[in-house]
């Protein structure tokens, strides 16, 4: 995918049990007032529920956000339900409380990006551009 | 494979047909970008299309409309109908972008196999729907689904295009929403099909009703239907309500069929539809024409208010070479 023709959709999701997400609404406002659509589905949300949304919804990359420290156990499942479902070529990257020593791990797992906290949404925006070629 | 999309419009409306899920999402992309091959693909699915019931929900924002879709979803999963929902959200005036918040409620719903969920940004359309909402409605059609929800944008008064849209419109309220007086205007309230108002159980809900009721009752000279929309009170949050509008739903449906206006409203919207894209075409191979010198010329004109814009439009006009009467 060199360039993207038409308008970049991204699929902002918060996997596993958090209690809030002022993150992940904030990183949605911010791609939003960049010109992207979001899509936000809430809360809780189990593997599954992320892949089949993003299949329905079309989306070039898909942001997880993630306080509860599993993202080594949750981030794994949501690639492999994304691939399973023919989704080879949605990009994912992730935020929240994730220890630096696990990024390369996560990036092994298939995850393009970790944005820890205190990331500039303007470093998430210009990711999002340069993924996509926009 | 979907990767080469832009070579095989066929496939691609075969797979829909069959209802890989996606290739709807692919096409439906296609329809909202407005690519090529999406008039294709459409071009292919049209007789195909014109079974399912279009069901239009609209109120203003904050009333329950996807609260009450995901109970509604539920009970036509149950009643054996697979159900297809179109959420339209505003997109934001400054940056082209949006935030499409509709799946938040409705996520349950996501692993359910019948039931396909697609949040749709209005792209700077007005009227409370997106300029590619039909078409995103024929592609579920298509697919099979057999009640498909439109959505739309929190919607004030104005907001009635979803009326000629769909084949039954549902208007929801709720108390306090300053809708006493704002009731008795005309809008989106002229064109309801069923009435719901949902929260019910918060205070005010007597004050929202007996309004409602009193514009239906003085609303009866609708013309050519003898529908009498009803007022259900609903509670979205806790299901209460929820048969009930079902049920209503299913009877507007056999009232159509049995009235003659499911042909009547099919055909209205066939009309819109062609005008729309007509208007729409006219207007692009008028304008691939009119760029150049005499149309900067005549827009600074108007803009220097030596030209009023009716004399510029017959100017432009005049230059063009229409087929003669």
């Amino acid at each position: 995918m060199t360039s993207h023709s038409g308008k970049i959709r991204i699929l902002i999701a918060k996997p596993g049990l958090d209690g809030h997400d002022r993150g992940a609404k904030v990183v949605a406002r911010a791609l939003r007032d960049a010109g992207f659509e979001v899509i936000y589905t809430g809360l809780r949300q189990t593997p599954e529920m992320i892949a089949e949304s993003a299949l329905q919804e079309d989306v070039d990359l898909v942001g997880l956000s993630i306080l509860s420290g599993a993202h080594l156990d949750l981030f794994p499942q949501i690639v492999g339900k994304l691939r399973e479902k023919g989704l080879d070529k949605v990009k994912v990257f992730a935020g929240g409380i994730i220890p630096e020593e696990d990024i390369s791990t996560l990036q092994k797992m298939g995850i393009s990006a970790v944005f820890g906290p205190g990331t500039s949404t303007q470093d998430i925006i210009r990711f999002v551009k340069e993924t996509l070629g926009s | 494979m979907i990767t080469d999309i832009e070579s095989y419009p066929r496939d691609l409306a075969a797979q829909v047909l069959q209802g890989e899920r996606r290739a709807i999402a692919r096409i439906l992309s296609l329809v909202e970008d407005g690519q090529p091959p999406a008039r294709e693909v459409l071009a292919n699915l049209y007789s195909h299309t014109g079974k399912a019931h279009l069901i239009g929900v609209t109120g203003p924002p904050g009333a329950g409309k996807s609260t009450l879709l995901l109970g509604l979803a539920k009970e036509f999963r149950a009643r054996g109908k697979k159900v297809g929902i179109v959420a339209v959200d505003p997109s934001s005036p400054l940056s082209g972008g949006a935030l499409l918040g509709d799946r938040i409620r409705m996520q349950e719903l996501t692993a359910d196999g019948g039931v396909f969920i697609r949040s749709m940004a209005a792209r700077g359309h007005l009227g409370g729907l997106a300029l590619a909402t039909s078409d995103a409605v024929k592609i579920l059609d298509a697919a099979g689904y057999e009640i498909i929800f439109i959505e739309t944008v929190g919607a004030g008064q104005a907001e009635v295009e979803i009326a000629s849209e769909a084949h039954t419109t549902m208007v929801v309220e709720a108390p306090g929403l300053g809708d006493e007086i704002q009731a008795l205007k005309s809008g989106i309230l002229e064109v309801g099909d069923i009435f719901v108002v949902n929260k019910s159980d918060r205070e005010g809900a007597e004050a929202t009703l007996s309004a409602l009721r009193f514009m239906l009752k003085t609303e009866e000279n609708r013309p050519s239907s003898k529908w009498q929309p009803p007022l259900i009170k609903a509670v979205a949050t806790k299901g209460e309500g929820v048969l009930e509008i079902a049920d209503a739903l299913q009877k507007h449906l056999a009232y159509l069929k049995e009235s003659g206006e499911w042909e009547e409203r099919n055909r209205m919207r066939s009309e819109q539809e062609v005008m729309r894209i007509l208007g729409a075409e006219l207007l692009s191979r008028l304008r691939g024409r009119l760029e150049g010198e005499s149309w900067a010329a005549i827009l600074s004109q108007v803009a220097e208010r030596k030209l009023d814009p009716y004399r510029a439009a017959e100017e432009l006009l005049a230059e063009l070479p229409l087929p003669s009467e």
